[in-house]
């Protein structure tokens, strides 16, 4: 069984059509990327199967199970976990605080208000844990606020996995990231996601190349191609409709 | 009946115009700016207070002029020097000043002219009956209030669709950003709007602090009501202002004529069996008179429409 | 905003030493203030403190700005008061030490009323229907005058014989230490409450309702949750107003008492713990102190306000928090002078402002407004130019040379920050 099932999806916002008919199937276990042109539809795309937007038409199935217009909250405790394209951590809390507000749903506490959080030792520990797995403990009592552009990102990145989600979608996880950044941070994603289900969005295609094990090609709401990177570089429809020659340059 | 439907519309017009007096002023500032003004009706009661002294000493007529425009400057200087600097401590804090302004104007208003009203008269060359309809007669002055509030909503609907001001102010109801980048001064335009909707809300206060009352809980009487009409409206929708102006000021108005409570109906009805006297919340409810819901009725509509229809009558977008 | 931020700090179970400190001091503060005045300035600050605890649960926690507090403080008192006389008349079995729990109880009834309303929204439409609600109640009160007793309110007697401690709440005393109790207990489980999960989330649901979704928690249920353990607490205020004053009327509900409310906590700081409380402490004793003094009260209180708004958003408690570092580099001296001059040269247009708004008002309230003013000692006529003249001179003045110390303050504080940064960087 795919981990995830997108069949004959829509999105319209008004009268612009934004995803039409998509069809796309990740494997389990399979790192997955989208590429394709600004404006193509990958931000709406990850919103639609995380619940954020309502679908217009047809549906998503995660694990056999539909989740299409399922509230947020709930894809998320089935087990599919995202970050965004512009940084989303709880600003007014430490790292160490982040981490564990994750990892509370998973820990089965719920809402509860008669637990104390300083207690829970064995959600303490795991936060420590993913701390140390972010390479962030010299950071674990500063407030997010104050943290560095790279460092709130990688806090993203740990809060994401934290819950241990089976399948993670990322949203341009090295966007405005330095060379030397971006290398560390695809070191970081390839040991999180190790046996998991990636699902990422991202431009620099080194990235691309380097971390997915096949590539789907969105091009204006609709997916023109989907296979493993070499076959995606010679595709002659996706050179022409998207990469162009730029391909060759930017993964030289 | 007859009577009693003619004069209810004809005071709701008069009563529900000055309400969009209010109320335009209102949700233009809130639409651009995203500040909801809890001072705002404290502008109308600046305008009615200025307006009595300066007519004091000059008389209405020019006061009808000066007030509103002390209280458009005023207006201007509180965006430039107050909320310009809690901007950049986000909505809240806008929200916490204006709500304090609130609190501190009407305390400086008693300061000013103390803790009961003033005796602010309608001029005397107004004083008359304009016509008698059955055996009620209808004063000049509320047809005066009428045509200054339609002439004002004329001008109004002229200068946003006909001129380029109206223009880039409409463009920046929907997309403050944008606007800006097109390289228009918005903080310049903030201040205009800001001391245009105040200098609205004078105007108001000009033409009905004389017809109902001048006192300094006039702002916080009002205040809330015109809260009520931009939601119900719709946020940024002058048209949706409009008519919900209009329709809170027809529900209280006509909610006041009707001297019956459902003990009545019931009792009428004869058959209901579960009439007790007994004394307790569901017999008071029994007995709450229709005249008496009047003040409560807006904010039943306020929960009511932000619950089941956040964007209001005519919005464009949620609240 | 930038300035709501609780202090994480390493999340220890919470130093007994405090705790300790804060039981003592309830416990001895009559012993040293004797007087019947204090002591009942005492049992108001208590109620005080657990109202605006129970604001900032909403207000700081989670961020949401509620124009209708009261209506829960109102509403679980205007509950313990029917409980009260309903326990006098035998048929209600409960001891009286206990009626802020039915109060609590009434609020937290009502908050999941309106809760169920308001917390699907955030931002400003929640606080637009907070606002409809408490017009709603306060217009709609009168109509009820078996549950709310129409204008004179609902009284009851205090004095009943059902108690588990054996007092009879007869003097002051006795009654300031049965709010004392329950002011202790209120503030410890509100505080311990912020180290619970829902505590954590409703600073999470404050910070991004959207992240919040992604780590598996909807926002509205935990804005609901906190909204009604709010209510909560701010219906013992109100069962604990019950016992003190023995009566309640419908204004307590009104926008009034729930703008005081937001005034007091956002005052102390809503970005600590400790903030509403200094901010009730502080408001309740000028409230009660300054009402003898001058009509003008309330115009200081406003502008007291909004100076925090313009110039201090993280109100008291922020400006103690920042101080921390300063104090424990030992650097205190260098700020000191330069806080003095400030001080001095503020009070002089402090000064100016005073006597402007009390001619002001003695002109436009007093019986007698031809008669001379008494200010500090001092007898001032309202038509004469003298004390017109003072106070426009000491403004100008006081503003001119006020504007140039500040900067001097910020000056010594850049300094100051200097000297602290290079010592973290050395270790």
């Amino acid at each position: 069984m795919p981990a995830l099932t997108l069949n004959n999806l829509h999105k319209n916002f008004g009268k612009a059509r934004v995803i039409h008919g998509l069809n796309l199937t990740v494997e389990k276990g399979e790192r997955h990327a989208i590429i394709g042109p600004n404006g193509a539809g990958k931000s709406t795309l990850f919103n639609l199967i995380s619940g954020l937007y309502p679908v217009s038409t047809g549906d998503i199935t995660m694990n056999g199970r539909t989740i299409s217009n399922l509230d947020s909250h709930l894809i998320h405790r089935l087990g599919l976990s995202r970050s965004f394209q512009v940084t989303n951590i709880f600003m007014g809390m430490s790292v160490f605080e982040n981490i564990r507000c994750a990892l509370l749903w998973p820990a089965g506490l719920g809402y509860s208000f008669w637990h104390l959080c300083g207690r829970l030792k064995g959600v303490n520990a795991k936060a420590e844990a993913i701390i140390e797995t972010i390479n962030m403990m010299e950071r674990r009592d500063v407030l997010a606020d104050v943290l560095s552009y790279s460092e709130q990102r990688t806090l993203e990145l740990g809060v994401t996995i934290a819950s241990n989600p089976d399948i993670i979608l990322l949203d341009e996880p090295t966007a405005g990231m330095s060379h030397s950044e971006t290398e560390q941070a695809v070191a970081l994603i390839r040991k999180v996601t190790e046996g998991k289900t990636l699902l990422i969005v991202e431009h620099d295609m080194s990235v691309v190349f380097d971390l997915a094990d096949r590539i789907s090609v969105l091009v204006y709401g609709n997916i023109i191609a989907t296979d493993s990177p070499e076959k995606i570089r010679n595709n002659p429809a996706v050179q022409a409709a998207y990469l162009g020659s730029s391909i060759k340059t930017t993964t030289c | 009946m007859l009577e009693f439907v003619t004069f209810s519309l004809l005071n709701s017009l008069v009563y529900g115009m000055l309400l969009f007096l209010l109320s335009s002023g209102l949700t233009l500032i809130f639409s651009m700016m995203g500040v909801l003004n809890f001072a705002h009706a404290s502008f109308y009661m600046i305008g009615a207070y200025v307006a009595y002294q300066v007519s004091t000493w000059v008389g209405f007529w020019p006061a009808l002029l000066i007030a509103p425009g002390i209280v458009g400057i005023i207006g201007a200087l509180v965006e430039r020097y107050g909320l310009r600097k809690v901007h950049q401590y986000g909505q809240l804090a806008e929200l916490l000043f204006t709500f304090g302004l609130a609190f501190i104007i009407e305390e400086l208003v008693i300061m000013i002219w103390g803790r009961v009203g003033v005796d602010y008269k309608i001029p005397s060359s107004l004083e008359f009956t304009l016509f008698d309809l059955f055996d009620t007669s209808f004063p000049a002055y509320k047809a005066f209030m009428l045509v200054i509030s339609v002439s004002i909503f004329l001008v109004l609907y002229y200068v946003l669709v006909r001129t380029r001001v109206g223009l880039i102010i409409q463009a920046a109801l929907s997309h403050p950003e944008m606007v800006g980048a097109l390289g228009h001064d918005v903080p310049k335009m903030f201040m205009l709007v800001f001391g245009g909707g105040s200098a609205l809300a004078g105007v108001a206060g000009v033409i009905g602090g004389n017809a109902l009352i001048t006192e300094p809980a006039m702002a916080a009487q009002l205040g809330t009501i015109v809260f009520v009409v931009i939601v119900v409206g719709g946020m940024g929708s002058l048209t949706g202002a409009l008519v919900a102006s209009l329709l809170i000021s027809f529900l209280q108005t006509f909610a006041i004529g009707f001297d019956y409570s459902l003990y009545d109906l019931v009792n009428a009805m004869d058959t209901w069996p579960f009439l007790s006297e007994a004394a307790g919340p569901w017999n008071d409810l029994l007995h709450v008179k229709v005249a008496q819901t009047g003040p409560v009725l807006p904010y039943l509509l306020l929960v009511l429409v932000l619950v089941v229809r956040p964007k209001g009558l005519m919005g464009v977008r949620e609240t | 905003m930038s300035s709501s931020i609780q202090n994480p700090g390493p999340s220890k179970i919470p130093c007994y030493g405090i705790w300790c400190v804060f039981a003592l001091t309830i416990m001895l503060l009559p012993f040293f203030f004797t007087s019947r005045f204090s002591i009942s300035l005492f049992s108001q600050i208590g109620i005080s403190c657990v109202f605006a605890l129970s604001y900032n649960m909403l207000l700081g926690q989670g961020g949401m700005l509620s124009f209708g507090h009261a209506v829960f403080m109102g509403l679980g008192g205007f509950i313990a008061v029917h409980a009260l006389n309903l326990i006098s008349e035998n048929t209600l079995p409960v001891p009286l030490e206990l009626l802020p729990l039915i109060g609590g109880l009434g609020g937290a009834f009502f908050g999941s009323i309106f809760g169920y309303l308001c917390c699907r929204r955030e931002g400003t439409p929640f606080a637009l229907i907070t606002l409809g609600i408490v017009e709603l109640f306060a217009s709609g009160a009168l109509m009820f005058p078996s549950f709310f007793g129409g204008e004179e309110g609902v009284s009851g007697n205090r004095m009943i014989k059902n108690t588990l401690t054996g007092f009879d709440f007869g003097s002051e005393i006795e009654v300031y230490f049965l709010i004392g109790s329950w002011t202790f207990l209120c503030v410890l489980c509100m505080y311990l409450q912020t180290q619970t999960p829902l505590g954590r989330l409703a600073n999470a649901v404050r910070d991004n309702p959207i992240r919040a979704s992604f780590i598996g928690y909807n926002p509205s249920h935990v804005r609901f949750l906190q909204f009604v353990l709010s209510g909560f607490f701010a219906g013992t205020a109100g069962g604990l107003f019950i016992i003190r004053y023995e009566i309640i009327a419908y204004d307590a509900l009104g926008l009034v008492p729930s703008g005081n409310v937001l005034f007091m906590t956002y005052i102390g700081g809503v970005g600590h713990f400790m903030g509403p409380i200094l901010g009730a402490i502080l408001i309740s004793i000028l409230q009660l102190v300054l009402i003898h003094y001058t009509e003008a009260w309330q115009l200081y209180f406003g502008l007291l306000f909004m100076a925090m708004v313009l110039w201090a958003p993280g109100g008291l408690s922020w400006l103690l928090i920042v101080h921390q570092p300063v104090w424990k580099a030992g650097l205190m001296s260098k700020l000191l002078p330069s806080y003095l001059q400030a001080l001095a040269t503020g009070l002089i247009f402090f000064l100016g402002l005073i006597i402007f708004i009390e001619i002001n008002y003695h002109l436009s309230l007093s019986i007698e407004p031809g008669a001379p003013l008494e200010l500090f000692g001092l007898v001032m006529d309202g038509h004469s130019v003298v004390p017109w003249s003072t106070a426009i001179s000491c403004l100008i003045l006081g503003l001119w040379l006020f504007r140039h110390s500040v900067k001097m303050v910020a000056a010594q504080w850049d300094a100051v920050m200097v000297i602290i940064t290079k010592k973290t960087l050395e270790r």
